[in-house]
């Protein structure tokens, strides 16, 4: 049991110090652009995962916290004048406006479930792209660039590497935190049965709503480093329907709900998008290839990595001696459980 | 200013047409299915490309193109339902379809893309560029064809289901999925022939927007299925009745606000609709009317 107890912290070690080595191994500005929009997903995706994964309320709006957090940081650099490396010392605040946006949002959204919550977050995610459009202090259609950063392009890549493994490692933390809490069971109550959960005394607006405000602010701040990274922010790019879609997509390919699923959908999928994107510049055959790879992630694989994966593991341990059978309802929450073990 | 205000009205209401025929097949997949075609809006601009193909090269009137597109867009919302739709079962179900037609969408949206290109289109015809004076205003033919073709077709889709027995078998499936599979209604077909009713009237909505709306490229299906999935919410989920108001209400809403300013006015659309869930979470008309009578 000593080596399976141990097996955990070690595979985390190992994950640690690749990431860490990374940007030392593959050094060239290519390679380490690629692992800063890895890690700026896998922060997102594990955000959204931390209230739609958990809750069971899938939103297709989390742009609308990722493009605000990019504005925030954009509208107060540009007027209060901010310039050079202190730029970052923006970034707390786009988590504020993440989470301040996140309370009406959600006391708005959270009244509806299921479908008309989604097409809710649909609607707000619209309200936003239309309105960075039309006010005037969003810059319009020309959007805001983000003050020049005196770094030498070689390394350029590296700051925003840490920062956004910084907040990769930390949205991950608080997921597992949250996953053994009396909260994160609230909200898997949630998830299985809302009004059973109210009935059982969980004060489910109120769970939901933290849920949301939480994962509102960790998207916010990750857009306010994305945009600082690509320097520059448009309605259509802080706001990019393609964002929402691509979370999701990550989310479900790693299995949503879990902790290291929407880890690796992100790992795998942004990378191979980001090639897609770069080779193919008109963006069509990418778009299609998102497609068709969403197709097949829910066709064949519609729990995910993880959750599949650690079946597949658990049948190879219980191989030759009479499995533990759960009765037919829980198997199917066992299963999800038990690929995080 | 008061002809304005009159103007605006007439116009919404007439293009609220428009977008009834588009927004009740939407609404009529979710009554029927329980899932939300996020594809409806590329459907409904591969519609429009598809009467621009037949007015381009066959020179076939736009109309009469229907005759063609519709069975064509019935046939594609068939296979669509059953080569991904169909298998999908169990708990994330609403997240799964949402995912696989989203999913269809994008390739859609592609295959759009690289067939025509980036630039727009517009549908022509000769009642497309002149007007009628009516009661103080000058009104394109197309706009009061396209009209009455959304109220007749609303009007037969009603009587689909209100007066055959297939429309029975829609409506048993839609109060009971088991109870109306044990007294032998084919459940699967009468899912996949919803489908294909549904996107087959988009053609139509299709071939009405590529002629009204002054241009469409492959881009366009966004801005329509988030308006489309705003109306039938309004409406109630489900609702033909309440997606026809719905939708000549919202239009009506936008095109008054558009004498005010033009960048505003859809955003007001989602304001609205923010707004009525507010005071009532049903929409307009609950989920009721097409289930009950």
């Amino acid at each position: 049991m000593t080596a399976v107890k141990l097996y955990k912290p070690g595979a985390i070690l190992v994950v640690a110090v690749v990431a860490i080595a990374f940007p030392f191994v593959f050094s060239g500005p290519v390679d380490t652009n690629y692992g800063v929009y890895a890690l700026i997903f896998v922060t997102a995706v594990s955000a959204w995962n931390l209230f739609s994964g958990f809750s069971g309320y899938i939103s297709l709006g989390q742009a609308v916290f990722f493009g605000s957090g990019a504005y925030t940081v954009a509208i107060t650099a540009h007027d209060w004048h901010v310039t050079g490396t202190a730029v970052f010392a923006l970034l707390p605040l786009a988590a504020v406006a993440g989470g301040a946006i996140a309370v009406p949002f959600g006391l708005i959204a959270l009244r509806v479930r299921r479908h008309t919550f989604i097409v809710i977050t649909i609607a707000v995610f619209f309200i936003f792209q239309l309105m960075a459009t039309n006010f005037s202090f969003t810059g319009g259609t020309i959007g805001i660039a983000a003050p020049f950063l005196p770094w030498q392009s070689a390394t350029f890549n590296n700051p925003f590497y840490f920062i956004a493994l910084g907040c990769a490692a930390a949205t991950i933390a608080l997921a597992w935190l949250i996953r053994r809490s009396r909260f994160g069971l609230q909200l898997r109550a949630i998830k299985d049965d809302e009004d059973r959960a109210r009935g059982l005394g969980v004060r489910t607006m109120w769970v939901k709503l933290a849920a949301l405000t939480l994962s509102g602010t960790i998207t916010a701040l990750i857009g306010g480093v994305w945009f600082l990274y690509i320097t520059q922010v448009l309605p259509q790019s802080g706001f990019d329907p393609l964002f929402d879609l691509a979370i999701v997509l990550m989310a479900f390919l790693g299995g949503i709900g879990t902790i290291w699923g929407p880890v690796i959908g992100a790992l795998l999928v942004e990378p191979g998008r980001l090639y897609l994107t770069t080779k193919y510049t008109n963006g069509y055959l990418g778009e299609i290839l998102l497609g068709a790879l969403l197709l097949a992630v829910v066709l064949f694989l519609p729990r995910g990595i993880v959750p599949t994966g650690g079946e597949w593991i658990r049948k190879l341990r219980t191989r030759g001696r009479p499995a533990i059978t759960p009765s037919a309802p829980a198997a199917e929450e066992t299963a999800s459980v038990g690929g995080n073990r | 200013m008061t002809a304005e205000i009159y103007r605006a009205i007439v116009d919404g209401i007439l293009i609220g047409g428009v977008y009834a025929l588009m927004a009740v097949g939407l609404t009529l997949i979710f009554g029927v299915l329980d899932i939300i075609n996020i594809a409806q809006g590329v459907l409904v601009i591969l519609g429009a490309y598809l009467s621009y193909e037949l007015a381009a090269r066959l020179h076939l009137d736009l109309f009469l193109g229907l005759l063609v597109t519709v069975p064509a867009m019935f046939i594609i919302g068939v296979v669509i339902y059953w080569a991904f739709i169909r298998r999908l079962r169990g708990r994330e179900r609403t997240a799964m379809t949402l995912l696989v037609t989203y999913a269809v969408a994008l390739i859609i949206e592609g295959l759009l893309y690289l067939w025509w290109g980036p630039n727009f289109k517009q549908l022509n015809a000769s009642y497309v560029n002149s007007s009628v004076h009516l009661l103080g205003f000058y009104l394109p033919y197309v706009y009061l064809y396209g009209f009455v073709l959304a109220l007749a077709l609303v009007a037969a889709l009603y009587a689909l289901l209100y007066r055959t027995k297939f429309g029975r078998s829609v409506r048993a499936t839609m109060q009971d999925e088991t109870a109306a599979r044990l007294i032998g209604i084919d459940v699967n077909r009468v899912a996949a022939v919803t489908f294909g009713v549904g996107v087959a009237v988009t053609a139509a909505g299709g071939m009405m927007y590529g002629a009204t709306s002054g241009g469409f490229n492959p881009n366009s299906g966004y801005d329509l299925i988030s308006r489309l999935l705003a109306i039938i919410i309004l409406g109630g989920m489900g609702s033909i009745g309440g997606a026809l108001v719905a939708s000549i209400f919202m239009l009506t809403v936008e095109s008054l606000v558009d004498i005010w300013s033009p960048n505003w006015a859809i955003i007001v659309f989602y304001a609205a609709l923010v707004i009525v869930l507010l005071i009532r979470p049903t929409g307009f008309f609950g989920r009721q009317p097409v289930r009950a009578q």
